[in-house]
């Protein structure tokens, strides 16, 4: 009987071996499928003694073997590892390294997504003989070792909703959220609340969670991964990966989206976007690496959840450390303590002190902050270094003294004036005519500002027609052609001949309204006034941080062919009169896509917005997303970006979003989405994934018009609809409307 | 009185119908390469989003412009001598032959054989109680609909009021909508034929169903 066991879990390694090494020829697996084909035609004739010692040194030989593969292991082996069947889950996690847990947002099947687990567990820790039970929430997707109904661990928006829901209620209650990834990427579907807009929500509310959160990466599929990842401290298990796209995604972009890419090309894409846990380390996108059996953890494997729990309370216990200072004595020990001690020697509270807690977020600001700083070229001299940061010291005591410390006795005073004026008004009018000398009576509207307010403003030309109203005018009007507008089937548009398209109608189809897509210099020139702007961090540029094979020389191409050196630009303007920083993403540069130096650039520009009490305009010329060529440190950049534009908004000021033509994935899903104001210019297209990716990773068909702005629009992803002719009176409008009593900032 | 026995063997002897695919405007005409007994497709995928079979292009003012089938069949005849040559609009460039479906054949007879009520605006539509019960009891064809016959309840935005039938007398032949959703205006309610045409029309429907041979 014991030998039937045996046998049967070898058979099972052997297998789960050749899961793992796919379709490959390698010398070990044969050996073991051969010896273990021999055994069981043997087995028969071998008596009771003679079974033992064969199987005993069967198992010898896997062990022995199983490490050796270990070290044979491709980056591709690591994803297959990671998507089998048997690769531990939450379900193993909760069990083994929780003292208890008790599921509540839902229950298998019968939950609002069964691909994510939430949970309060507890971690009963020693101090002396008392038992502490300190309660963590703890939430991650669940593959369910093949239960269909997981979906996989693709979570949908409402599932990463959920997920929001209790770390905020993790944030009220004053406990640490432990969140452990095991997703090969977010379920791409638009209905509401939409997975861009969810996860963006999902960033912008972590970046300011006031309590310790550790992530741990199993599966780390890029978008879906940062729905619940932006963590204070990234633990990834040996065998997993972080990665900005599948390596079957990035193969089928690199080998053009029609075809399904080859298993060569799948590989080596896997090899090319470092993606295993040591680049991870090595690039610091996460924290500590916890070493995994030979070939990848699996539920039976109990030594490694005892490690996996010694980790994450260690973990905690350094992020509640960092935050506020135990006594000098435990921090010592702390410091001193071997990687193989048990953390649970020195007791640690979890619960974080209201001062802390601000410290906290601060930390992790500066953590994010200080990643992928070297994943771009930073063209500036020295001198130019210096300059800007002492511009940067100037401004900041120039706002400390002119909003916070002066501001605040100008609004005291003018908070009495007023008082005082409405008095006497009240003593004018209420108390009858005894003070009518005062002059301060009702006085009726000046007769000027009436006829500005009745007439016409220019009468005597007419319907205010104004010809050459635009300043830049795209080459495109400089052809002799006509056009045919796409809606000419439903709505009977005549063509439209190029020089008045692209040159009086602003690239609007004068029919039905349908918005051509425009260059960005049109906007450039004739929304932002860029003749009159002042550019800031041009010589930051994109790079191959990476080494990604043949991207070198795409990069240079794009900067050739643009004259950019990425695919954002970011500048102080005046838009009508305000002083404003904008940030644009420009589609011709590698298709907007967003890298280390846009994320970079980008946060610059929040901080400058912050530190000289400007409003803060994104405007998304069109963005496919981050770029895959840069791997994680692209991905990076959706909760770096989205964290500085939380601090800006904290700090009160102003963050609108504009999209045009086409923008997608994690930008979207990030930085952009996270937006109170949304807008996009009509015939826009805003989303998570494009048709082609949804019908590859879902199996469904969309609808011609599924990612129309109208959609993000009735879904409540944007909050309106602008013409292109109408952007900077409409820009202005938000300003001063949406800008509050102090025009644009709090 | 409509002789539907003739109607079908006369879609029998012609069961296609002829489409001159014609320039939507002057231009120059560059057909594809295709030949007479081609077969082309119309519109296809779940919201005929994908244009069917390219036939030609049209080029006006440096536009060019592709000439798509719109119902699928085959290729009878192309005025290949405009081939190269600017041609004003309302030219016809192609014919197809479209063999009709099972369902197109049905619609025509239908289309003849029936008399229409439809819905005068968009809005939920209910039978008044009698006739609901009636149809409950003994099915569509209890029902003999008269000229100003109160038929129908009209909900709007939680509002009801009645409304009256109007055109042949006869009986129901198809209820076309379901009562409780929203039924947009123009959109046929019943449909009524006269009495003694019924067995007529459900025979030769029956007959269309079993025993036309669709062509691709």
């Amino acid at each position: 009987m014991d030998i039937d066991k045996r046998t049967q879990q070898l058979a099972a390694r052997l297998t789960y071996i050749r899961d793992i090494f796919g379709p490959r020829e390698n010398s070990s697996v044969s050996l073991l499928k051969h010896r273990l084909e021999e055994f069981l035609t043997n087995a028969s004739g071998y008596g009771m003694r003679e079974l033992q010692l064969q199987v005993s040194r069967l198992e010898e030989l896997f062990s022995l073997l199983e490490g050796k593969l270990e070290s044979e292991l491709c980056p591709m082996d690591r994803v297959r590892i990671v998507r089998h069947p048997q690769r531990i889950s939450l379900k193993d996690i909760l069990e083994n390294v929780y003292d208890n847990y008790a599921e509540i947002g839902g229950q298998d099947e019968w939950s609002i997504d069964p691909g994510i687990i939430i949970a309060r567990a507890t971690i009963a820790r020693r101090m002396g003989k008392k038992t502490v039970h300190q309660p963590v929430m703890v939430i991650g997707q669940e593959k369910g070792h093949g239960q269909e109904f997981r979906n996989g661990g693709s979570i949908k928006p409402w599932g990463n909703a959920n997920a929001l829901y209790y770390m905020r209620v993790a944030e009220v209650e004053n406990i640490p959220i432990h969140t452990y990834v095991f997703t090969p990427g977010a379920y791409p579907v638009e209905d509401y609340p939409g997975a861009a807009q969810q996860i963006a929500k999902n960033l912008y509310v972590m970046a300011g969670l006031k309590v310790p959160v550790i992530a741990v990466f199993s599966e780390g599929g890029s978008g879906g991964a940062e729905a619940i990842a932006l963590a204070d401290k990234r633990l990834m298990l040996s065998h997993g990966y972080y990665s900005v796209i599948s390596p079957e995604g990035a193969a089928a972009i690199e080998g053009g989206l029609k075809d399904k890419a080859t298993p060569e090309l799948i590989e080596r894409c896997a090899e090319r976007l470092k993606i295993t846990a040591q680049d991870n380390l090595r690039l610091g996108f996460i924290d500590r690496i916890i070493q995994e059996p030979p070939l990848g953890a699996r539920p039976e494997h109990y030594e490694f959840f005892r490690q996996l729990r010694r980790e994450v309370i260690r973990a905690t216990d350094e992020v509640v450390h960092s935050a506020q200072s135990l006594g000098p004595l435990r921090a010592l020990a702390i410091r001193r303590q071997k990687r193989s001690a048990d953390p649970q020697d020195i007791f640690v509270r979890w619960q974080l002190r209201q001062s802390a807690r601000n410290t906290l977020v601060e930390l992790r600001y500066t953590r994010f902050r200080a990643m992928s700083r070297t994943a771009f070229i930073d063209n500036r001299t020295l001198g130019i270094r210096l300059a800007t940061g002492l511009a940067r010291g100037l401004w900041r005591v120039h706002s400390l003294l002119r909003h916070d410390v002066l501001a605040r006795y100008k609004r005291r005073t003018l908070s009495l004036l007023e008082q005082l004026e409405a008095e006497l008004r009240a003593l004018g009018q209420g108390v009858g005519g005894h003070f009518s000398w005062l002059g301060m009576g009702r006085t009726g509207v000046p007769p000027e500002a009436l006829e500005r307010l009745t007439t016409l403003s220019c009468p005597e030309e007419g319907a205010c027609r104004i010809e050459d109203v635009w300043g830049y005018v795209s080459p495109k009007s400089k052809e002799d052609r006509t056009l045919t507008c796409p809606n000419t089937a439903s709505h009977g548009c005549q063509d439209l001949w190029a020089p008045d398209l692209f040159g009086e109608f602003a690239g609007v189809c004068s029919h039905c309204g349908h918005h051509f897509p425009m260059e960005f210099q049109w906007y450039l020139y004739n929304v932002f006034d860029f003749a009159q702007a002042y550019e800031f961090n041009s010589a930051l540029e994109s790079a191959n941080p990476l080494n990604y094979e043949g991207f070198g020389l795409k990069l240079d191409e794009a900067k050739r062919a643009t004259g950019l050196g990425s695919s954002c630009i970011t500048f102080e303007t005046r838009l009508e009169g305000i002083a404003t920083v904008v940030a644009m993403l420009v589609s011709p540069f590698r298709g907007g896509t967003v890298g280390a130096a846009e994320g970079e650039k980008l946060i610059r520009a929040a901080e400058r917005a912050r530190i000289k009490r400007m409003p803060f305009f994104m405007y998304s010329h069109g963005t496919a997303g981050i770029r895959i060529q840069e791997g994680t440190c692209g991905v990076i950049q959706m909760p770096r970006v989205t964290m500085a534009v939380r601090r800006y908004i904290d700090a009160g000021g102003l963050y609108l979003v504009l999209y045009d033509t086409n923008s997608y994935a994690g930008p979207v899903a990030s930085f952009l989405g996270c937006s109170p104001y949304q807008f996009a210019v009509r015939s826009s297209n805003i989303g998570f994934a494009g048709p082609g990716v949804i019908r590859e990773t879902t199996g469904v068909d969309v609808p011609p018009k599924y990612h129309r702005a109208f959609s993000a629009l009735s879904r409540g992803h944007i909050q309106g609809i602008w013409d292109r002719r109408d952007l900077k009176k409409n820009l202005h409008q938000a300003l001063l409307t949406m800008g509050g009593r102090n025009l644009y900032y709090r | 009185m409509l002789n539907v026995k003739e109607l079908l063997e006369e879609l029998k002897a012609s069961p296609y119908e002829e489409i001159e695919v014609r320039t939507p405007h002057t231009g120059i005409v560059q057909f594809v390469g295709l030949n007479t007994g081609d077969r082309v497709l119309g519109p296809t995928g779940k919201w005929n989003e994908k244009p069917g079979t390219l036939l030609a292009n049209l080029t006006r003012e440096k536009n060019k412009k592709p000439i798509c089938a719109t119902q699928k069949g085959v290729v009878t005849d192309i005025a290949s001598d405009f081939e190269g040559k600017f041609v004003e609009a309302g030219e016809r460039l192609i014919t197809i032959r479209h063999f009709l479906s099972k369902e197109e054949v049905i619609a025509r007879i239908l289309k003849k054989a029936l008399h229409l009520f439809c819905a005068p605006e968009r809005a939920k539509y209910y039978f008044v109680p009698e006739i609901d019960a009636k149809i409950k009891a003994g099915g569509e064809q209890s029902v003999k609909p008269r000229e100003g016959m109160e038929m129908f309840i009209v909900s709007r935005m939680k509002r009801e009021t009645p409304l009256a039938y109007s055109g042949p007398e006869g009986i129901i032949y198809a209820v076309y909508f379901q009562q409780g959703d929203n039924v947009d205006g123009g959109q046929p309610l019943i449909g009524v034929c006269q009495e003694s045409q019924l067995s007529l029309i459900q025979d030769v429907v029956s007959r269309v169903q079993g025993e036309w041979e669709e062509q691709d």
